[in-house]
C-alpha cells in the first residue's frame, strides 16, 4: 500500500497539524483547549521528524542477519522518541498547574482566571 | 589536574545533574547537610567553569566528544562528519557559563533562608539544580538537537520552580504562562533543527555551518529560531509573559531567570553568528534586531514607571535593559559582512551588548533580591504599602542603592562602562540609537529612584515596626553579586580584555569553531 501514498503527504499533514494548532493556541481561551493545542503542534513536529526519516525499502539498522539494500539512518527515530518524553513532561507539568489555577479561581477561561495584569 | 580539565566541559554538566538527585536523598536525614551539599556542589562548578575558562583563554577552543576513545576525537576514524554528540566551549560560551554559575551559586545560597518557611524543600533544591545543568547544557552544546533538550529541562524545571508556591494563585498563573511560552518555543526550535536535518542530514553546529547554503527552508529555519528565542528572552512584542512569570517566582528563581533568558540570548547569537554566519544576510536580520531591541529598550521602560508591585517594576526593567544587548549585538551584527566597519565600530558595539549582559547579570538578580528581601518581611509586594523600610534593613537599603546607580549607568558603576561603550559605537551607526538608549536611562533612574523613595525613606510605618534585617545567606547571596558589581567597577579595561573581547571575538568570526570540530576548513 505505501507506493501509492505520495511521499510528501506526511509533511502536508504535519504542516496542516501545526497550523491548526496555532490556531488554537491562539484564539481558544480555555486553557485545557490552549494545552491540547500544544499537544497537536508537538505532534506535528514529531510526525514531520519522522517523515524525514522515512525512506522508501529501507532497512532498520539493526546490524544482525542484515538483508541487502540501503539502511535507514536512525537518527530521527531517536530523536522523536526524546521529543515525545520531553513533550509527556510538559504536558503532565501543564496540567497539574491548570488544576491549581482551578482550585483557586474557580474558572477554566484564560480571561476570568487571570490575576496578573498591567 | 589535566584530567580535570579535559574532562571539565562534562562534569560541569554532570555534576549538578548528580547532585539533583542525590539531594532529596540527603534531605531525608538532615536539611542542614542537604543545605550543605547543593552549596558545595555549586561551588565545585564554579571552580571547574573558572579553571576551564582559563584553559579555554590560553588553548582556545575545547572540544569533548562524548563517547569517543579520546575527547578530542570529534570524528570518528574514517568519517568526515561528526556523528557522536559533541561539547563545544569557546570564548562565548564560558563567558555565559562563568555568569550563569555565579548567579546560580548566589541564588542557591539566598534560598537557604528565602524559601526556609516552606515545605517540599528538597525538592526545591532538586530542581534548582536541574535548572543549573539544562543552563550549561544549553551554553556548551554543539549540537542543535541537545540544544532543545536541554532548552526543555531548564524550562520546565524553572516552570515548576515559578509554581512553587502552590498556596498562592498568581504563582499557578506564572508558571502556567512560563510552560507554555517555553513549550511553544522549544517546539518551533525544533522544527527548525528539522528543517535542517532534512537537507544537510547532520545535526552538528560546526558542521551545519561548513555545508549551509542558505535556502528558503533555512530562511524558515532561522525565522522560526530567531521567533522562539526572542520569545524566550522577552522581547518586545512577545514579552507578555515575562512581568507575569518573573514577578510570582520566589526571588531567587527569578535572579536565575534572569540569566535563563541570556542563556536564550546566547542560542540566539550562536544561531545568527556561527551557524548562519557564512551565508546569513546580515544586514537585514541586523536591522529587524535592532528594530525590534529599541522597541524592547523603550516599552520595557515606559511600561515600569508606573507599576507599583515591586518586582514586576523590576521584571519591566529587565526586559528594556535586554533591548541595550539586542542593539549592540544587532549593531555589529549589521556590519558583520564588512571588516573596516567591524574594526571602527562593529566590535566596540557588540563587546558593548556582551559586556552589558555580564553588568545586567550582576546587578539585576542582585535588584530582585532585594525585592525579595523586602517581600521576605513585609508580606507585600506593593510598593505603596511599603515605606520607611531603611531604618531597619540597613544592608538591603544599601545594597538596593548600589543595584539602582549600576543599572542606570550613573558612572563610575559597571552599568556606565557597557553603557558609555555602546553609545560611543553605535552613535556612529545611527544617532537614534544612542538618543533612545540615554532617554530610556533616564526614565530608568528616576523609576528607581521614585522606587527607593517608597519602600525604603520615610518615618517608619507602625505595620513594620516588627521588620528586622533579613537572614545571613540571604545577605552573603546579595553582596556576592554587589561585589561582582564593585570588581567589575574597579577593572573595567581588565574584564573587557580577558572576557568581552574573546566572546566577541568568536562571534566575528565563526571559522575557528568550525574547524575545531571538522578539522582545516577545505
Amino acid at each position: 500500500m505505501m507506493e501509492h501514498i505520495p511521499l510528501d503527504f506526511p509533511f502536508l499533514a504535519a504542516a496542516l497539524l501545526v497550523g491548526i494548532s496555532f490556531y488554537i493556541i491562539i484564539f481558544k481561551k480555555n486553557l485545557i483547549k490552549l494545552i491540547m493545542g500544544i499537544a497537536m503542534l508537538a505532534s506535528g513536529v514529531n510526525l514531520f521528524l519522522v517523515s524525514l526519516g522515512y525512506r522508501a525499502g529501507g532497512n532498520a539498522p539493526i546490524y544482525t542477519d542484515v538483508p541487502e539494500g540501503t539502511m535507514v539512518m536512525s537518527v530521527p527515530q531517536a530523536l522523536t522518541l526524546t521529543s515525545i518524553v520531553i513533550n509527556v513532561a510538559v504536558l503532565a507539568l501543564m496540567l497539574t498547574m491548570v488544576i491549581r489555577i482551578y482550585r483557586h479561581t474557580g474558572s477554566l477561561d484564560s480571561e476570568k482566571s487571570r490575576k496578573l495584569k498591567g | 589536574m589535566a584530567a580535570l580539565i579535559t574532562h571539565a566541559p562534562i562534569l560541569i554538566i554532570a555534576i549538578p545533574l548528580l547532585a539533583a538527585f542525590l539531594t532529596p536523598l540527603i534531605g531525608m536525614a538532615s536539611s542542614k547537610a542537604r543545605n550543605a551539599f547543593v552549596v558545595v556542589s555549586l561551588i565545585f562548578t564554579v571552580f571547574l567553569v573558572f579553571t576551564l575558562a582559563k584553559d579555554v583563554a590560553i588553548n582556545g577552543i575545547h572540544v569533548y566528544t562524548l563517547g569517543a576513545a579520546s575527547p578530542d576525537l570529534s570524528l570518528p576514524t574514517g568519517f568526515i562528519v561528526p556523528v557522536r554528540i559533541i561539547l563545544e566551549v569557546d570564548g562565548m560560551a564560558v563567558f555565559f557559563s562563568i555568569i550563569w554559575s555565579v548567579v546560580s551559586l548566589a541564588a542557591a545560597i539566598y534560598s537557604l533562608s528565602h524559601i526556609a518557611s516552606e515545605t517540599g524543600q528538597n525538592r526545591f533544591f532538586t530542581l534548582l539544580l536541574l535548572m543549573v545543568m539544562g543552563g550549561f547544557g544549553l551554553m556548551f552544546t554543539g549540537d542543535l538537537f541537545n540544544l532543545f533538550v536541554f532548552l526543555e529541562i531548564a524550562s520546565i524545571s524553572g516552570a515548576a520552580l515559578i509554581a512553587y508556591r502552590t498556596k498562592f494563585a498568581d504563582t499557578q498563573e506564572g508558571g502556567f504562562k512560563y510552560i507554555v511560552v517555553s513549550a511553544i518555543a522549544s517546539l518551533m526550535v525544533l522544527f527548525a533543527v528539522g528543517l535542517l536535518y532534512g537537507q544537510y542530514n547532520s545535526l552538528n553546529i560546526a558542521y551545519l555551518a561548513q555545508v549551509i547554503q542558505y535556502t528558503m527552508l533555512d530562511k524558515i529555519a532561522l525565522a522560526l529560531f530567531l521567533i522562539a528565542f526572542a520569545m524566550k528572552t522577552g522581547m518586545v512584542p512577545l514579552h507578555l509573559w515575562f512581568p507575569d512569570a518573573y514577578s510570582v517566582a520566589p526571588a531567587s528563581i527569578t535572579g536565575m531567570l534572569v540569566i535563563t533568558s541570556h542563556a536564550c540570548m546566547y542560542a540566539a547569537f550562536r544561531i545568527c553568528f556561527t551557524l548562519y554566519g557564512s551565508v546569513i544576510n546580515a544586514p537585514v536580520v541586523g536591522w529587524i534586531i535592532i528594530i525590534f531591541g529599541l522597541l524592547t529598550m523603550f516599552v520595557g521602560v515606559t511600561m515600569a514607571v508606573y507599576q507599583k508591585d515591586v518586582m514586576r517594576f523590576m521584571s519591566y526593567h529587565a526586559i528594556s535593559q535586554l533591548g541595550y544587548m539586542w542593539v549592540g549585538v544587532g549593531v555589529g551584527l549589521a556590519v558583520l559582512g564588512n571588516p573596516e566597519l567591524i574594526a571602527t565600530y562593529g566590535r566596540d558595539a557588540m563587546s558593548g551588548g556582551i559586556f552589558h549582559i555580564l553588568n545586567h547579570a550582576m546587578y539585576k538578580p542582585l535588584l530582585f533580591f532585594t525585592g525579595g528581601a523586602l517581600f521576605h518581611y513585609t508580606g507585600t509586594r506593593d510598593l505603596t504599602k511599603m515605606g520607611g523600610l531603611a531604618h531597619k534593613m540597613k544592608w538591603t537599603t544599601i545594597l538596593y542603592i548600589i543595584g539602582t546607580l549600576s543599572i542606570s549607568g550613573i558612572p563610575p558603576l559597571n552599568g556606565f562602562s557597557s553603557k558609555i561603550l555602546i553609545y560611543e559605537s553605535v552613535y556612529q551607526f545611527h544617532p537614534i540609537l544612542t538618543i533612545t538608549g540615554i532617554i530610556v536611562s533616564i526614565l530608568t533612574l528616576a523609576s528607581f529612584t521614585k522606587a527607593f523613595h517608597s519602600a525604603f525613606m520615610g518615618a517608619e510605618l507602625p505595620e513594620y515596626k516588627g521588620v528586622k534585617e533579613v537572614p545571613r545567606s540571604m545577605i552573603i547571596a546579595m553582596v556576592i553579586l554587589a561585589a561582582g558589581i564593585i570588581f567589575i567597577t574597579l577593572f573595567p579595561s581588565l574584564i573587557v580584555d580577558s572576557t568581552i573581547h574573546p566572546a566577541a571575538d568568536a562571534l566575528i568570526d565563526p571559522k575557528p569553531y568550525i574547524s575545531a570540530v571538522t578539522g582545516a576548513i577545505p
